[in-house]
């Protein structure tokens, strides 16, 4: 069971990611229409909102298996935990990229500080500390336990730092009207735009975190088998 | 637990370390932040209570980092950890520690922030109190945890910012509002959701904190 699911982890999914985000790719461009309201920026939606949904899910992963790992102390989910933050991490970063490209010419400026866009730049910054603090303390179980550490605390703070940013907006005047979307999504074929993106970031995120949590365990098992070496 | 925190009382009144040091860092940082305003314009009295917040969090970094170091660079830690009590209980006493140093430091630097920034001292100034103590007993709950793991940590100093500035974003964003509308002479009935946002910050987090302090702490 665990050998074919191996062997189709690593031949499967990369074709099926890549055949899919080649469908996304040439649907986006080619097949959707053009927004009637936003024009041809809209298009970004596309990827950009994905890649958001993405980014949660992977620091959710990242929380749950910093949960299960101070629980049950198994490399595995050190592991998991790792891979997934890393990944959520680039997900994050080209969020924060594909956002103010659609925002300059719709709202009109890069940035504004709304509830949700704050929110994903503190998130960015929790895990930005996460992976430096990775790199920063002593390998083996100890930095683990920190990272686990850190993996909750942030998944527990991103609901109440949510809150926080929304009550700041909106306490205050807004300085622009945040509507998500636009007109939203009318066409059927936009619909269906936006589900083969999802599909096709869904398998690129699952397949990310495979190869990143592969490389962590043969990098596991050679400092398994150095240590074996030289100590006996 | 009493005993815990007694003895890093002691040690503070005995060296006053400490306590001179944050005094210091937050008399500096509301020296340097009066310069980057315009002290004729508006925009200072808008500015002032993000002042005494940047002054508190960056003070607090400072004690944060030394009430670990102190413990570390005589081994103390692992005394620390063989007293009979459980590892959350050292939490507390660590966390009550670094409240009552960080208010402590409150007692002269707010009088300073009256004094620098020209804020009316009215009675007022205990609704500030009252976010003050909120709002640094949930960053010293959060931050007592990220001290014991940063303080292990290469680059241990830098560390502790890193990974304590983001997490407390609630609790600076909701200090400054709390303390902006004391200062502008609203009643604190109109800050409720603020005070009980806050609130709910340190109740989480000094529970998250006593929970999992003992995998911070654990060799």
């Amino acid at each position: 069971m665990n050998q074919i699911l191996h062997k189709s982890a690593d031949t499967v999914l990369p074709w099926l990611t890549f055949l899919t985000m080649a469908a996304a790719i040439y649907a986006v461009f080619v097949y959707v229409p053009t927004d009637s309201a936003q024009g041809i920026v809209q298009r970004i939606f596309y990827f950009h909102v994905p890649l958001a949904i993405m980014t949660f899910s992977a620091f959710g992963v990242v929380a749950v298996a910093s949960v299960l790992f101070l629980w049950k102390g198994s490399r595995f989910w050190d592991r998991l935990a790792a891979s997934a933050a890393e990944v959520g991490m680039v997900f994050c970063t080209l969020v924060l990229v594909t956002g103010p490209i659609w925002a300059r010419p719709i709202w009109g400026t890069w940035w504004t500080w709304d509830a949700r866009l704050t929110t994903t730049l503190i998130l960015w910054l929790i895990y930005a500390a996460y992976l430096m603090l990775r790199t920063m303390s002593a390998g083996g179980d100890q930095g683990a336990r920190y990272a686990a550490v850190l993996g909750i605390v942030g998944a527990i703070d991103i609901p109440i730092i949510n809150r926080s940013v929304y009550w700041w907006r909106t306490i205050h005047p807004a300085v622009l009207v945040n509507r998500e979307g636009g007109t939203g999504l009318s066409d059927p074929s936009m619909r269906l735009t936006f589900r083969l993106c999802m599909l096709a970031f869904g398998l690129l995120f699952l397949w990310l975190l495979w190869v990143r949590n592969e490389s962590g365990r043969l990098h596991d098992e050679v400092e398994d088998l150095r240590h074996r070496v030289l100590h006996t | 637990m009493f005993a815990l925190i007694r003895k890093d009382l002691q040690i503070e009144f005995r060296t006053k370390e400490t306590l001179a040091s944050l005094l210091m860092l937050g008399l500096l940082t509301l020296v340097v932040l009066s310069f980057a305003f315009d002290p004729t314009s508006d925009l200072r009295a808008e500015a002032a209570p993000g002042a005494l917040w940047v002054a508190v969090i960056f003070a607090g970094v400072l004690g944060l980092n030394r009430s670990f170091l102190a413990e570390r660079d005589n081994d103390c830690l692992q005394g620390l950890l063989l007293c009979p009590v459980d590892r959350g209980t050292v939490y507390l006493a660590k966390t009550a520690g670094n409240f009552i140093f960080m208010m402590a430091a409150q007692l002269i630097i707010v009088p300073i922030f009256v004094f620098f920034f020209n804020v009316p001292a009215t009675p007022a100034l205990a609704g500030v109190f009252l976010a003050l103590a909120l709002g640094i007993l949930g960053f010293s709950a959060v931050g007592t945890l990220f001290a014991a793991i940063s303080v292990r940590t290469r680059a241990r100093e830098v560390m502790l910012p890193l990974l304590l500035l983001p997490l407390v974003v609630p609790v600076f964003i909701a200090g400054v509002k709390i303390t902006a509308r004391v200062l502008a002479g609203k009643p604190l009935g109109e800050v409720v959701e603020w005070l009980n946002l806050i609130g709910g910050f340190d109740f989480i987090f000094l529970v998250v904190g006593w929970l999992v302090f003992e995998y911070a702490v654990e060799e």
